[in-house]
């Protein structure tokens, strides 16, 4: 009996831990998946083929290995894992970073206007090209603080309608760059581009490049500002508890602007990562590339921490790039989709487990009242 | 003039289903649970709607096939409207975080089921939609019409309206008068739901003729907009809806009037966010929006 209660007790300090909480979510998530495959008569087994071929290369059915999907997952992976930072970045201040779509996007178009326009010298063109797009990001997501620290506007509305103003913004732009027909612009001078010749031959002409580098850097910057600087503190302060921060003389309007637009650097990082690191034109868009909105789901995961939203972040990755082999194994791709979007809402739901602890508790109280 | 008279029928058929989703918008809103899902429970409607109308149509069910996909869309969207419902009303979850979990669920369930169903990335194509009246306009603007009246006699004249709004200005206040807060709230959810899938069903069946993932393409967030920018009462969200929804027609029909080509077609798609955005700045500090809004209510707590 005693026994028995140790047990589970140990299964309820578990549950109050926010990683095993985010491994239970994503195996929740991946079970339904599994479930739903099998309900609508496809082989699951070639769900988890592709994902195993997706993280390893290998291939089970005809035993070839190509490290090239390596390559890519980590390609994919990037923009999820930056994207899911600025997610986090904002949800440490206690904002909620909707936005990094538009933020990405704006990102991805500035960095294919400088690509295209640009100087063509050497490493200085790609660099410029990716500074700038940190800047619009910064700019992007700084408007959104503004306007919530200064106006009181609520950060979820505004950040939705800036992701669409972007949208039709960056296909207003684009449609004005050299070469430009209905879906993309001519290609980018060598110059422009992130690739890089030694992960190419690492990882057998994978599209890998140099934004890899970026995100993490990014990742060490965002665990050193966070947990290192006083402004991370500041930040965390009025995350937790905004009129303490104020009352403690953190300047929380300023907290709040800085916030969304360091948020925005990462998305915008992002986008010009994405634009120059896989593709060799510009692309004209005519939707969401969603990356932003899934930043979401991978900060949600991560729990906003450094390491968390980077192994989010190549989960994701590793689902993406699963995607075009699953179609191959007959299974559609868009349940890939469906364990992402099932993810987050069992983040949601998530509050179950709270409230069950806390009924687990009062039912202890109870008995050990009752007792004496 | 003629021009624009001409235009009348096309944009009622773009703004109907704006109008009936930012309706359920803000019903749910005026009872205190923001739905950012709006978007992706049209999503859902809208596939459902289109692929039972397929499917029914080649049974040669004829007109009334149009209807039954209707309701089965709204059926669909009152569906998956539960699940925000049960994470923000009984589990108290962030609103926002369960909103967006339907969102991209929605991305991915609709094309998923027109893969099963048909083995592409999008429903077959049906052959005949909704017909236009003597007028030249589609059922679904009458529809429209209707659902607005409708909310503003519940929300205004009926008493249910009354304890709704309440529970989205103050629940403690309405749960000490003896108002069930929850049940208010899962009625006023589960009826975005319901709206939201309706107007899913109508776009679909009136503006084209299948379902991809394109179809819904951000009319659900102009549909929280227009409930912002309407400040949460039916003619403010109706008028909004026509702007909006005007915008958008601009942004297809431009090409009609010399004098607009030398815009770019996208202006009129940025407009309604734009708008918004300058209105939400204009009007700061006058709360319009209903004071428990997107606050779950965790009875006891003060």
């Amino acid at each position: 009996m005693k026994k028995l209660r140790s047990k589970g007790f140990a299964i309820q300090r578990a549950l109050e831990k926010d990683s095993t909480i985010s491994i239970l979510v994503v195996l929740l998530g991946f079970l339904v998946g599994t479930i739903l495959v099998a309900l609508v008569g496809k082989n699951p087994a070639n769900m988890y083929k592709a994902l195993l071929q997706s993280v390893s290369g290998y291939n089970l059915d005809n035993g070839k290995m190509n490290v090239r999907y390596i390559g890519e997952t980590l390609n994919y992976a990037v923009p999820f894992i930056l994207c899911g930072l600025s997610m986090a970045f904002a949800a440490r201040t206690g904002l909620f970073n909707i936005g990094g779509e538009g933020q990405y996007i704006m990102g991805l178009t500035v960095a294919q206007v400088v690509a295209l326009l640009g100087p063509p010298i050497g490493t200085f063109h790609w660099v410029l090209a990716i500074v700038a797009s940190m800047a619009i990001g910064a700019i992007w997501g700084g408007i959104v603080g503004i306007l919530k620290a200064k106006y009181e506007v609520s950060e979820v509305v505004s950040t939705i309608m800036l992701n669409y103003v972007a949208l039709y913004l960056s296909r207003i732009i684009c449609l004005q760059l050299p070469g430009a027909t209905t879906y993309k612009t001519a290609n980018f001078p060598e110059t422009a581009l992130l690739s890089n010749s030694f992960f190419q031959k690492l990882t057998n002409n994978s599209l890998l490049n140099n934004g890899f580098f970026l995100m993490l850097i990014a990742v060490v910057l965002y665990w050193f500002i966070m947990e290192k600087t006083n402004l991370g503190f500041g930040l965390r302060a009025t995350g937790f508890n905004r009129e303490a921060a104020r009352c403690s003389g953190i300047p929380v309007v300023k907290s709040i602007a800085v916030s969304m637009a360091i948020a925005g650097v990462f998305a915008g990082l992002a986008g010009g990562i994405v634009a120059l690191g896989s593709f060799k034109y510009g692309r004209i868009l005519s939707g969401m590339d969603n990356y932003g909105f899934n930043g979401i789901a991978v900060a949600l995961v991560g729990n906003s921490r450094a390491l968390g939203t980077m192994l989010a972040g190549l989960l994701f990755g590793i689902l993406k790039n699963a995607q075009a082999l699953m179609q191959g194994k007959q299974i559609p791709k868009e349940i890939t989709f469906i364990i992402q979007g099932l993810i987050v809402v069992f983040i949601a739901l998530r509050s179950a487990i709270s409230i069950y602890l806390a009924w687990l508790n009062k039912r202890q109280l109870q008995k050990e009242v009752l007792a004496k | 003039m003629i021009t624009i008279i001409k235009m009348i029928p096309s944009v009622l058929m773009i703004v109907s289903p704006i109008l009936i989703t930012a309706v359920g918008g803000m019903m749910s809103e005026k009872s205190g649970v923001v739905n950012i899902a709006l978007e992706g429970l049209m999503g859902i409607g809208a596939c459902a709607a289109a692929s039972a109308h397929v499917l029914m149509e080649a049974t040669g069910m004829g007109g009334v096939s149009v209807w039954l996909s209707l309701a089965i869309g709204a059926a669909f969207g009152l569906a998956f409207a539960s699940i925000h419902a049960v994470a923000s009303i009984n589990l108290n979850a962030d609103q926002t975080i369960s909103g967006t979990g339907i969102n991209l669920l929605a991305d991915g369930v609709t094309i998923f089921v027109a893969q099963i169903l048909f083995n592409a990335d999008r429903t077959r194509e049906f052959k005949m939609g909704m017909q236009t009246d003597k007028l030249g306009i589609y059922p679904t603007a009458y529809i429209a019409i209707i659902v607005v009246l409708l909310a503003w006699f519940v929300l205004y004249k009926l008493p249910f309206g009354m304890h709704l709004r309440a529970c989205g200005e103050h629940p403690h206040a309405a749960d000490s008068v003896g108002i069930n807060v929850k049940r208010i709230r899962w009625i006023a959810v589960l009826s975005s739901g319901l709206l939201a899938g309706l107007a899913g069903g109508c776009i679909v069946l009136t503006q084209t003729i299948q379902y991809t993932s394109n179809t819904i393409n951000g009319r659900g967030f102009i549909a929280l907009a227009a409930v912002s920018f309407g400040r949460w009462r039916p003619i403010g969200v109706t008028f909004a809806a026509f702007l909006f929804g005007t915008a958008q027609a601009f942004a297809i029909i431009a090409n009609n009037f010399p004098a607009l080509r030398v815009l770019p077609t996208e202006v009129f798609n940025i407009l309604p966010y734009v708008i918004t955005l300058v209105a939400l700045v204009v009007f700061s500090g006058k709360n319009y929006a209903p004071r428990a809004n997107g606050r779950p209510y965790i009875k006891g707590a003060s």
